[in-house]
């Protein structure tokens, strides 16, 4: 990148920056009274016993999820926590039938949360089988153990729902998760579950990211690929069933989903992006859990995903990796330098068909400038007037315009980068030289400083005399 | 086991939705969508709420209208997020209908306290109920009013499907070629996205969603591995998907009757049979491969 990009970039980060804090101030001017009114401090500093479980438990939850679900988003296998929590549901069935038969009375969590890991571990591994198979693509792959293992778990129900002894009433809310009535033992599977799926993630975190970004690459190296995967599915299946209860079948997918994609809008780095989406996924969690404890029939799922999709959306607007806005503010940059460059170059072709006239006279007129390339007069001024804006044009009247000293040599460098390029096609790719002036007018804006000096290297016959060593176009302007 | 004429109209109320699915899956499943078909039937709970809150009337015309509309939105919203964020495009529909789902939740708690909404057995119908609710045709004949619905539905694909052949079967291998003789690749996308929609929502509310989201994708699926052509793709397709359905319901009498149960639920056990049936056709691939591998080695 040559020096005016990473300015540039810079600048767009630190709008970026400006825009965040702004928002932030201004939520804070909102919500602060607001939490005032609504005695939500009383919660948010865990003062309430009874909320303090569930505040805690979808903060850790989220916290845990957004690692996981990092992975699994730059893995372009975000659906499989789809696929995988829909997996979980025969295993439910299958264990509350073992239990029942062997006497028990079927409710029991722990046996319960083992077979929804062992169908939902077995639905993940099945998904990465199905893919080896002739013509049936990931997705495909996830949606048949999706439609396959719910059905089946579907049958599994409507034969317990039949049962004299073990109505599966305490089933279906296992399944949509009531995290109002979390108690301690389900805190206690959260915690322990969220520590180690975030330890093993920080302690494999170079072998993961080596997975994440060049798979074949990491086989290469000798890194175990299959077991990395597995160790990851196996953490999202853990993740996933002990987040079951917690927010939901459904919901435990958007906590798998939505933290990461909103953090990627922030930094391309993944140890900043596991960061933000652990912040997200923890603010989420505790955010929509506060407030479903403080005002009346909000379901607490429902609000963290809610909360979390609003972050995404925000992220996706504001984010400075990706968001919106500084991808906007980015391509105007990047379309006015190119328009700047496309005036000089105009500009500096007009003077050089004058002969001898670098010197003194440097004022252009506006048909002149006109008839170079197909911008309207509107265009032409408004673009003239940015570049006076920048000390490149001195004089700018309704005649025309006149550059200045450093807008003509800031002209032959552009031109010269442009005839550099086109040589180089000439010489190197064999274009025609009548074909070469629209290739060279795409890759002349982004020519580093590196990439010129290597193209003086191999074309040093063209580069003499001359007030800028700018080589003689090899076409007729 | 015994079969009552009860029975005839499942299966065919089954299979009638069952290859109205297949024949939209298959495009889905060739265009890398397969969990568009999952994520409407998730997404569209907004729309089932509101038209329930505003109209107070289960299985009216206004929650069918509300659902489409919301099933569309899924797929504006997803296309939307994968092309101006640049988000992969799982992970945008996983955002956006977890993001409609807990909405949909939310109003349906807020709005909706008094009344016992649940989403699983309220606004999902159940196949085997379906045909205890007639309606007279002109003939004098009895027919379930969901098998109308799985009828007009399979009416509705085949005729845009067979009208626009040529147009599906480009822009589903190569959107690029596609637009270089034409055809408008975004429109296409659109009207698969609007057949998906219809097609999840109908039979959703007329059968239950399980069914449509396995019949979307694994009939298509074992037709993918039995065929390359498209035309053949889509008639495979349809037969896998029928035969799920009988065997889906034969099973469940099974079952039951085996284990000494009333009935098990003939929606699952179809995408249990849907299953199998995509097991067998995955072994019968890899021994074909096998064979020829050897015979060409001989």
């Amino acid at each position: 990148m040559s020096g005016e990009a990473v300015y540039a970039e810079a600048s767009v980060k630190r709008a970026g920056w400006w825009a965040l804090l702004g928002f932030g101030l201004l939520c804070l001017l909102v919500l602060v009274p607001l939490m005032e009114r609504l005695g939500l401090w009383h919660i948010l500093l865990l003062k309430d016993y009874n909320t303090r479980l569930v505040v805690l438990s979808t903060t850790l939850m989220g916290t845990a999820c957004g690692v996981v679900g990092s992975y699994l988003l730059l893995r372009r296998r975000s659906l499989m926590g789809d696929a995988l929590s829909h997996a979980t549901l025969p295993g439910v069935a299958a264990a509350f039938l073992v239990l029942v038969a062997l006497g028990g009375d079927g409710k029991d969590l722990g046996w319960l949360l083992c077979g929804a890991a062992v169908t939902g571990l077995l639905g993940a591994l099945l998904v990465t089988t199905l893919t080896r198979l002739p013509r049936i693509k990931e997705d495909t792959a996830m949606g048949i153990i999706l439609s396959v293992f719910y059905g089946f778990g579907v049958v599994l129900l409507s034969l317990i729902q039949e049962m004299p002894r073990g109505s599966a009433a305490g089933l279906s809310s296992f399944i949509y998760g009531k995290t109002a009535s979390l108690v301690l033992t389900d805190f206690v599977i959260i915690f322990g579950i969220a520590l180690v799926s975030l330890v093993i993630c920080l302690a494999l975190f170079k072998e993961f990211k080596a997975l994440c970004f060049d798979e074949a690459f990491s086989a290469s190296l000798g890194l175990p690929v299959k077991f990395l995967d597995r160790l990851l599915l196996t953490l999202v299946c853990a993740v996933t069933v002990s987040g079951l209860q917690a927010v939901g079948l459904i919901l435990i997918i958007a906590f798998l989903i939505i933290p990461a994609a909103a953090a990627r809008m922030w930094s391309a780095r993944l140890e900043h992006m596991l960061l933000i989406s652990a912040m997200m996924g923890a603010f989420s969690g505790w955010m929509g859990s506060t407030l479903s404890a403080t005002l009346p029939r909000l379901p607490a799922g429902a609000v963290i995903v809610l909360v979390a999709s609003g972050l995404f959306l925000f992220s996706l607007c504001f984010g400075i990796n990706r968001g919106l806005l500084v991808r906007y503010l980015r391509h105007g940059r990047l379309k006015r330098r190119i328009e700047r460059q496309h005036l000089l170059r105009a500009a500096y072709e007009i003077l050089e068909a004058r002969a001898g006239s670098t010197g003194q006279e440097r004022f252009i007129a506006w048909p002149e400038l006109l008839a170079r390339r197909s911008w309207s007069p509107g265009q032409l001024w408004r673009i003239a007037r940015r570049a006076s804006d920048a000390d490149i044009v001195e004089r700018l009247d309704s005649r025309g315009l006149s550059l200045s000293p450093e807008g003509l040599a800031a002209a032959a460098r552009v031109t010269r980068n442009h005839r550099l390029w086109e040589l180089y096609l000439i010489e190197f790719a064999d274009i025609a030289p009548n074909h070469v002036d629209r290739d060279a007018d795409s890759v002349e804006h982004v020519l580093g400083q590196r990439l010129t000096r290597q193209l003086e290297q191999s074309l040093p016959e063209h580069l003499r005399g001359g007030v800028h060593e700018v080589p003689t176009s090899p076409h007729r302007l | 086991m015994t079969w009552y004429p009860f029975d005839t109209w499942i299966v065919v109320i089954g299979a009638l939705s069952a290859v109205a699915c297949s024949l939209v899956g298959c495009f889905l499943v060739l265009r890398k969508m397969s969990m568009m078909g999952d994520a409407i039937s998730h997404a569209v709970l907004p729309g089932l709420a509101l038209a329930y809150l505003i109209t107070g009337a289960r299985a009216s015309v206004a929650m069918f209208l509300g659902a489409l509309v919301v099933g569309l939105l899924t797929a504006f919203f997803t296309q939307w997020i994968s092309r101006l964020g640049k988000v992969d495009r799982g992970a945008s529909m996983g955002i956006v209908f977890t993001s409609l789902f807990a909405l949909g939740l939310l109003l349906i708690v807020r709005g909706a306290d008094h009344v016992d909404l649940d989403p699983s057995c309220v606004l999902y119908g159940s196949l085997e109920l379906s045909p205890l609710d007639t309606v007279s045709l002109p003939g004098g004949l009895e027919v379930p009013r969901t098998a109308l619905t799985g009828g007009l539905v399979l009416l509705i694909n085949l005729a845009a499907i067979l009208v626009l052949l040529k147009e599906w079967r480009i822009s589903a291998f190569d959107p690029s070629l596609a637009r270089t003789v034409g055809i408008s690749p975004t429109f296409m996308h659109y009207l698969l996205m609007g057949l998906t929609a219809m097609t999840t929502v109908a039979v959703f509310e007329a059968v239950g969603s399980i069914l449509v989201i396995a019949m979307l994708i694994v009939p298509p699926a074992c037709a993918a591995m039995v065929t390359q052509r498209l035309g053949s793709m889509l008639i495979v397709g349809a037969l896998f998907a029928s035969g799920s359905a009988v065997l889906g319901h034969v099973g469940a009498l099974m079952l039951a009757a085996g284990l000494g149960f009333n009935g098990a639920s003939t929606a699952g056990m179809m995408a249990v049979a849907a299953g199998g049936l995509f097991l067998f056709t995955a072994l019968g691939r890899l021994g074909m491969d096998r064979f020829r591998r050897l015979s060409a080695d001989a």
